[in-house]
Order: structure tokens, then C-alpha cells, then sequence
């Protein structure tokens, strides 16, 4: 059994995304992962966490075991306080409302540019990806974006192929060049670690260490130079609290129950 | 990028004429509106409230040469494709839903040229659509700069002429044809919908010619009875067609949840056998039938019952 016991990489990355959002902050969270990291915050430490999915949704609950597999469905407003459409939602974000903004990477550079739109060249692609969605908006327009996603070489590249979401683009200055003048990038989560931007440079720097994980093994998934703080801490594994609670709310108490009692019969 | 035509479309508007005027008709006579090389705005988002009454239609009628614009495009873009009815998207993201991975015949048809992406972000399209509703050739936002979707599609910059900011333009987009589902409308075209409306109205309040379909056609006294949840009003409504269950397999807000089940089923269609998957899927969903209750009765009253129990689970109590 690893250091995370019977975690997945999935919630390793999860509950410590879970662990950065503080309370009476509103977070702007895409389905899957990052709502369930947001709902599990919400149970735990930041009980007035306000949740905004891009469907139009403000303020939304989940119903356990019952979790939407888009932000425009009805799963997804459940208990939800305010409903209005999707460009007034990204319309509060551009005015500066949304704290924290969730993002994955189908491809994620040294300086926190994310690709979702093509594997090759926009004129011969290898991979035509469905394409930005709201990310480049989130990454554009949230006051903190947390970047999520497994630790993979072929994902932490030096250059991405094409920029959906521009990070800190060529480094220094040249996001606010460009007119980004609102947004900042926050933490990068994965399931080996957690990394920062380096305030100078703005390129990706190490922080801390999943459980059991070496700065070696990360620079071995990591397909740049990375930078390496100065202190690199050791993070926590997840608690049993945390877990059942993420398990409560993705599959529902009774299947989460049933799957604890034949873990430990394992 | 299209020429932006703000001034024509605001002629249209002006010449079209607002008659007050019973505009019920079959969806196939609504559709037939829809000529080859429009483009054509489909409402809802992803699997929500897509009006695939209106879709089906339309597919019936075998059209050439369209361009769809719909910020999250779901397969109904690939059942476009496959007839050869499609050669353009303008979407922010194409697929079936998170959970079938990548869509083949999207893939397929971008990938080797056949179709265009003109992929813009979420909010872009949605202040597209709004610059078009507004009456205005361009909306300033601060969203897209620096990226290469922007280089991409030739995105231009304006200066704040009181603050001199650089701002991204987003050009407005005003379709030929704007389809929309909703949940009650009366015969002169005034719209109601319940939950969250997506980008509905824009889209609407920007296209030359708008086609409703309503789960429930009702009196204007019963609009009356509720006008703030009227999203549409008449004079801005040209067709308008009776379609209970006129988003399924796609859900409706309170009414129907997704039939997530006929997702499965179309997703291995097009894993196994990509574009002849997704004709197949025409000729047995669609042409097979006379119309669209022909759909739903080959659904089963069970089954649509069962995701009608489903919605009405998730709702406010």
C-alpha cells in the first residue's frame, strides 16, 4: 500500500485541491474532479465556499451518488440559488467575482499555457480536441486559476502545440502584454505534487510532494527544466474523513459504504 | 471570419414586418425556411434543451452547405456532417458529452479538411451572439487576448477611448436562422422557458429568422398569467411549432432528464463504424419515421416517463 493508502490519483489531487479553497470565496468549477473537490471544501473548512458552474448555475449543491456529467444539466443546479445564463456567468467572472477557477490540461507548458485544441498543427492536426469550452475564459477572466491534472510527461510539456489558454504565455511580463491585465495563475495540483509560478520568471516551480513521492519522480513526468523551491514540503495524505467524504458524494452513501466495508474485509 | 453585417441585418429586422399572426406550424414546414448555405444557430447547450424536433427536421430535409453555430455542440453537429449537410462549425467545443471521449466523425470530417472549426471561446460566442442581439458590430471584452485561438481567427483589438485599454473585439454574429426549444408558447410566438436559458435569447434576438418549438403550445392569458418568465416576445418569433418532448434524447429543465442510454448506444455507433455509424443513425432514428412522434413512440411511453420521474426528482420543493 502506497503512502496514500487506498487513494487514488484522482483523489490524492482532489482532496488537496479541496484543501487550498478557503472559506467565504467563490469558485467557478467544472464538472467531475473539481466540483467534487469543491463540494468535499464545502463540507469541510469552507462551509460558505459559493459554487458557480458555467450552465448559468450560482450557489449549487450536490446531491450525492446524483452528480451532473455536464454544467448545463439539471444535476447540476440542484439546490442551486440563482440560475441565469452562460454569458452573464462568464460576464461576473470578467467583472472580478469568481476567486478561484478550475482548470484540467490535456497539455500544460512551463509556464501554465494549456492546450485543449489540437494534438499536431492547427493545419494537419494528429488529434482534433472538442476544443476550449469555457477554459480560456476561466484562465482569462477568474481572479486565481488552480490548474489540476495527472503527472505526466506527455501532458507537462516544454512548448504546447497550440495556446487555448494562455498561462503566463512566454514568461515575465508577457501575459499583461498581451491585455490579460485580470487573472493570476495559483497553484498546479497533480498526483505527484503541488507547484507554483515562480514570481519573476513566471515559470513552473515546485513546492511540495505528494506522500511518498521524490523530486526525482516528478522530474522524471515532468518533460521541462522545472524549478525547485528553495523548501519543498511534504503534503498530507488525504484522511479517512476526507475520503468518505469525496466517496459519499460521488457515488452516494450507500455504494460508498458497501465499498468500505469490502475494503476492509480485502 | 464572416463579414460582419450589423446594418443589414437591422434592414431585415426593419422590412420583416411584425404581425400578429397565428404562426403555428409543422416542424418540417418551419425548417423548410432554412436554406442551403445559412447559418444556422441551434439553442440550448450541449445535451440541454436542444431543440432535436426542430434538428431532426432539418436533417429531413437534407440541406447543403450550412454553417451551426452552438457554443457546446453535442452529436447532433456529427448527424450534420455525416448527411453532408455541414461545412462550417463556430462552437467553443465539440463532442457527445465528457464520458464518450472524442467524437470520431467531428474528428474525421475536421482533421482532413472536409469541414471548418472556427472555435471561439465560451464567453466570445456568447458576446457574439449578444453584440448581434444588441444591434452593434462588436462587443469589447477582456477574454481571448494573448491566446491562438485569437491569432487563430484574426481577432481584432480596440482602445478604450477614454481610458486607452487594449480590448479584444468580438465581431457580431447575427445567424439566418436560430432554432430554440422552450417550454410554453402561445400561437403568436411569445416564449416562456423554466431553469437557466443558456444563450437563447441572444441568439434569437440576432438571427434574421426565428423558429420555436414548445413543449406545451398555451393562450396568452396563460403567458399573461406569468410574463417574467417570458424569454422571447412575440414580434420576435417567426415559426412556431407543438413538440412535446421536442428535446429528447436531450433533457428539458423540470421536465425530462437526458436519455443517456441512447448516448451509449450512438457513441458505440460511431466508435465501431464513424460516419456510417452516424448515417445509420439517421435512416433509423430519423428518416425512418414520419415525423417526430414517430421518434417517441419508437422511444416508448415507459421510457420517457422514467426520465420525466427523473426530473421531476431534481427539482425545487
Amino acid at each position: 500500500m502506497s503512502a496514500n493508502g487506498n487513494a487514488t490519483p484522482e483523489e490524492v489531487m482532489a482532496i488537496t485541491a479541496s484543501r487550498l479553497l478557503a472559506d467565504h470565496k467563490v469558485v467557478f468549477a467544472g464538472v467531475g474532479m473539481p466540483l467534487l473537490a469543491s463540494a468535499v471544501a464545502r463540507h469541510l473548512h469552507a462551509p460558505h465556499l459559493t459554487i458557480v458552474l458555467e450552465g448559468g448555475i450560482i450557489g449549487t449543491s450536490l446531491r450525492p451518488g446524483r452528480l451532473p456529467i455536464s454544467t448545463n444539466e439539471m444535476r447540476a443546479a440542484y439546490g442551486a440559488q440563482m440560475l441565469t445564463d452562460i454569458t452573464d456567468i462568464f460576464l461576473y467572472a470578467q467583472r472580478g467575482y469568481f476567486d478561484y477557477g478550475f482548470l484540467g490540461a490535456a497539455q500544460v507548458d512551463m509556464y501554465g499555457n494549456i492546450n485543449t485544441s489540437v494534438i499536431g498543427s492547427l493545419e494537419q492536426p494528429r488529434v482534433r480536441l472538442p476544443g476550449t469550452g469555457g477554459a480560456n475564459d476561466i484562465i482569462s477572466l477568474c481572479n486565481e486559476v488552480m490548474i489540476v491534472t495527472a503527472h505526466e510527461r506527455r501532458r507537462f510539456v516544454e512548448r504546447v502545440d497550440y495556446v487555448t489558454s494562455p498561462g503566463y504565455l512566454s514568461g515575465g511580463d508577457s501575459r499583461t502584454r498581451a491585455g490579460l491585465v485580470t487573472g493570476r495563475l495559483g497553484p498546479v495540483v497533480t498526483d505527484l505534487a503541488l507547484l507554483d509560478f515562480e514570481p519573476a520568471s513566471k515559470r513552473m516551480r515546485l513546492r511540495g510532494l505528494q506522500a511518498g513521492v521524490t523530486v526525482g519522480q516528478v522530474r522524471e513526468q515532468t518533460g521541462f527544466d522545472l524549478l525547485v523551491s528553495e523548501e519543498v514540503t511534504e503534503l498530507r495524505p488525504p484522511s479517512a474523513q476526507e475520503l468518505a467524504i469525496y466517496r459519499d458524494l460521488r457515488d452516494g452513501p450507500a455504494v460508498a459504504a458497501a465499498e468500505t466495508v469490502a475494503a476492509g474485509s480485502a | 471570419m464572416e463579414q460582419v453585417a450589423v446594418l443589414q441585418a437591422r434592414v431585415q429586422r426593419e422590412a420583416a414586418g411584425r404581425p400578429v399572426v397565428d404562426k403555428r406550424m409543422t416542424a418540417e414546414a418551419a425548417t423548410a425556411l432554412i436554406r442551403d448555405g445559412d447559418h444556422v444557430a441551434i439553442g440550448g447547450t450541449l445535451y440541454s434543451r436542444t431543440p432535436m424536433a426542430l434538428v431532426f427536421a432539418l436533417l429531413r430535409h437534407r440541406r447543403r452547405h450550412l454553417a451551426v453555430s452552438r457554443t457546446l455542440a453535442c452529436y447532433e453537429i456529427e448527424l450534420f456532417l455525416a448527411t453532408g449537410a455541414l461545412d462550417r462549425i463556430v462552437a467553443s467545443w465539440v463532442g457527445i458529452g465528457l464520458p464518450w471521449g472524442l467524437p470520431p466523425v467531428f474528428r474525421h470530417y475536421v482533421e482532413t479538411g472536409q469541414a471548418r472549426y472556427d472555435e471561439w471561446s465560451h464567453l466570445a460566442l456568447g458576446l457574439r451572439y449578444k453584440a448581434g442581439a444588441m444591434g452593434v458590430p462588436f462587443l469589447p471584452t477582456l477574454t481571448m487576448l494573448g491566446s491562438d485561438l485569437a491569432r487563430t481567427l484574426d481577432l481584432q483589438t480596440v482602445t478604450c477611448p477614454y481610458t486607452g485599454e487594449q480590448l479584444a473585439a468580438v465581431p457580431a454574429l447575427n445567424p439566418d436562422v436560430a432554432l430554440i426549444h422552450a417550454h410554453r408558447a402561445d400561437m403568436f410566438g411569445n416564449v416562456q422557458v423554466d431553469g437557466y436559458r443558456h444563450m437563447d435569447v441572444d441568439m434569437a434576438r440576432a438571427a434574421r429568422t426565428v423558429i420555436v418549438s414548445a413543449e406545451e403550445i398555451v393562450s396568452t392569458e396563460e403567458i399573461a398569467a406569468r410574463p417574467d418568465q417570458t424569454m422571447l416576445p412575440h414580434f420576435t418569433v417567426d415559426a412556431v411549432v407543438a413538440a412535446p418532448y421536442g428535446a429528447y434524447p436531450h433533457e428539458c429543465y423540470g421536465r425530462y432528464g437526458p436519455d443517456l442510454e441512447h448516448f451509449d448506444a450512438y457513441a458505440r455507433s460511431v466508435r465501431e463504424d464513424g460516419t456510417v455509424g452516424a448515417l445509420r443513425y439517421v435512416e433509423r432514428n430519423v428518416d425512418a419515421h414520419a415525423d417526430f412522434a414517430g421518434f417517441l413512440a419508437a422511444a416508448g411511453p415507459g421510457r420517457l416517463a422514467a426520465l420525466g420521474a427523473d426530473a421531476a426528482e431534481l427539482m425545487p420543493r
